[in-house]
C-alpha cells in the first residue's frame, strides 16, 4: 500500500510539473473519458438509487447525517488552516468541532452555526493552491471522480494530516478516541451519498442539458476548486474584452 | 372604425410591452424580473406550455443571448467565418431557450432576496442574491452579471450559482467539443441542432 501511494505521489508530482499549471489541459483524456463512463455506470447502479432512497428518509435524519459527516470533515480543515496561516478560520474550525461534538451531540446537531461559527472546508489540495501551486493537468479517478495532479497529491496527503484518518486508518489513539479503516471509509461513503442526494436535481438537470457531460463536470469541478482556494467567487475571465 | 382598431391594437401592444418592461436600475431589474417569473411559475392556472412560452419571452427580452453565444464560442468568434458565427448564434439561441425551459420545468416555490450590488465597470454590474426554497432546502447564492452598456436596457449575461458560472461552464463544454473536432464550428452547430430536435 505504501509503495502504491509513493508511486502515485511521484506520478502526480510529475504531472504537476509537466503541465505548466494549465487547468484546461488533460493528462490522458481518452482514459479519463473511459473512467468517467465507468463512474457514471457505477452512479446509475449504486450511488443514484442510494441517494434516491436516502432522500426519502425523514428530514431530521438526513440533516443529522449531513451534520455528522460534515463535523468529522472539519477535522481535516484544522491542520490545513494552520498550514495556510489562516488563524481566523482555525478558530471557526476548532470552535465548530468542539461545540458540535459536545453540545451538538457528536455532531448530529449544528449549534455552532447558530453562534456564528462557519468553518470553510479546507484540504491539502487547497493548501497547495494557496501556496501558488497550479492545478496541473486534469484527470478522472475510478470511483473518486474528477481531480487534478495537485489535488491528487493533496488527496493522498490528506490521509496523513487528517486527525480522523490518523485514528481510523492508522488505528492510533487520539484523546481517547480510536477506530479502524472501516469507520473511515464508511464515513466517506456516507458523505458521498449525502452529497449525491443533496444534488439529485442538479445532476439530473445537468445530464439532461449537457451536450458533453464530461466537459461540463470538468468545468464545474475546476471552478469549484478555484473558488475554494481563493475563498471567493470573483471571476472576470474574458467578459471584459467581449465587446472589443 | 379604423381609428378604434388602431387604438386597441396600440393599447394591446403597450400593455404587452409593459408586462415585461422592468426597471433600468440593475438591482430593481433583477428583483422585478425574478419575482415576476416566480409568480408565473408558481401559478397553478398556467400549464407547462404557457409557462414555457412565458420563460422564452422573458429570456428573449432580458438575456443578452447574442452576447452569451459569442462568449461561449471563445476565441473562435474572431477567427470563424461570419456566416458560420451567425448560424452558430441561431442554433445557440434555440439551444439556450430549450435548455432554460427544461431547467425551470421542475421549479419549486422559493423566496428571492437581493443581498448586494457590485458595479464592476460601466458595462457590468454584479447583483448578488439568494434563493430560499420554501421546502426547507439550503439557501442558494446567485450572482447576476448584468450588462449595462445601454443603461436604459440592462441585460443578463451570466448567472453564477454558488460560485459556478453557467456561461463559463457552457463555454468550456463547447471548447471541449471544438477541440476534439479540429475547431470545426459546423460540428458544434450540428450538435446544438441535435439537442434542440431531440
Amino acid at each position: 500500500m505504501k509503495k502504491v501511494k509513493l508511486i502515485l505521489s511521484v506520478l502526480a508530482l510529475t504531472l504537476v510539473l509537466k503541465s505548466n499549471a494549465n487547468s484546461a489541459e488533460e493528462c490522458f483524456e481518452k482514459t479519463s473519458r473511459a473512467i468517467f463512463k465507468f463512474n457514471m455506470a457505477l452512479d446509475d447502479i449504486i450511488l443514484e438509487p442510494l441517494a434516491k432512497g436516502y432522500n426519502k428518509l425523514p428530514s431530521p435524519i438526513r440533516t443529522g447525517t449531513s451534520n455528522f459527516t460534515s463535523n468529522i470533515g472539519t477535522l481535516l480543515s484544522i491542520p490545513n488552516n494552520i498550514l495556510q496561516g489562516n488563524f481566523k478560520q482555525l478558530g471557526h474550525s476548532v470552535g465548530s468541532f468542539a461545540v458540535n461534538t459536545t453540545v451538538g451531540i457528536l455532531g448530529f446537531l449544528n449549534p455552532a452555526e447558530r453562534i456564528g461559527l462557519k468553518p470553510h472546508k479546507e484540504d491539502v489540495g487547497q493548501t497547495l493552491g494557496s501556496y501558488g501551486i497550479g492545478p496541473g493537468c486534469y484527470f478522472v479517478l475510478p470511483i473518486l471522480g474528477p481531480t487534478t495532479a495537485r489535488d491528487s497529491i493533496g488527496l493522498i496527503a490528506d490521509t496523513f494530516v487528517d486527525p480522523f484518518a490518523h485514528v481510523t486508518i492508522r488505528e492510533k489513539e487520539l484523546l481517547g478516541a480510536s477506530g479502524n479503516s472501516l469507520d473511515y471509509y464508511s464515513i466517506k461513503a456516507t458523505g458521498a451519498v449525502d452529497f449525491r442526494a443533496d444534488n439529485e436535481k442538479n445532476f439530473e438537470s445537468l445530464e439532461k442539458n449537457s451536450i458533453d457531460l464530461y466537459s461540463s463536470l470538468k468545468s464545474i469541478y475546476l471552478q469549484d476548486r478555484e473558488n475554494k482556494i481563493k475563498n471567493s467567487i470573483e471571476d472576470e475571465d474574458e467578459w471584459g474584452n467581449l465587446d472589443n | 372604425m379604423k381609428k378604434i382598431v388602431i387604438y386597441y391594437v396600440s393599447l394591446f401592444i403597450l400593455f404587452q410591452s409593459n408586462l415585461l418592461a422592468y426597471s433600468s436600475n440593475p438591482k430593481d431589474f433583477v428583483y422585478e424580473m425574478v419575482n415576476d417569473a416566480i409568480s408565473k411559475l408558481a401559478d397553478k392556472n398556467l400549464n407547462q406550455n404557457q409557462k414555457s412560452i412565458f420563460i422564452e419571452k422573458i429570456a428573449r427580452e432580458n438575456v443578452d443571448i447574442k452576447g452569451l453565444g459569442l462568449y461561449t464560442l471563445g476565441e473562435l468568434r474572431k477567427s470563424a467565418a461570419k456566416e458560420n458565427v451567425s448560424n452558430f448564434q441561431k442554433s445557440f439561441e434555440k439551444y439556450f431557450l430549450k435548455s432554460l425551459t427544461s431547467r425551470l420545468t421542475d421549479y419549486s416555490s422559493s423566496k428571492f432576496e437581493i443581498i448586494g450590488e457590485d458595479k464592476k465597470s460601466s458595462n457590468y454590474t454584479i447583483i448578488k442574491s439568494k434563493v430560499i426554497p420554501n421546502d426547507g432546502g439550503p439557501e442558494i447564492k446567485i450572482d447576476w452579471r448584468i450588462y449595462t452598456k445601454n443603461p436604459e436596457k440592462p441585460l443578463i449575461r451570466d448567472l453564477i450559482v454558488e460560485g459556478l458560472s453557467l456561461a463559463r461552464t457552457q463555454k468550456e463544454e463547447f471548447a471541449s467539443i471544438l477541440s476534439s473536432n479540429n475547431n470545426d464550428i459546423e460540428i458544434l452547430i450540428d450538435k446544438l441542432e441535435e439537442f434542440v430536435n431531440n
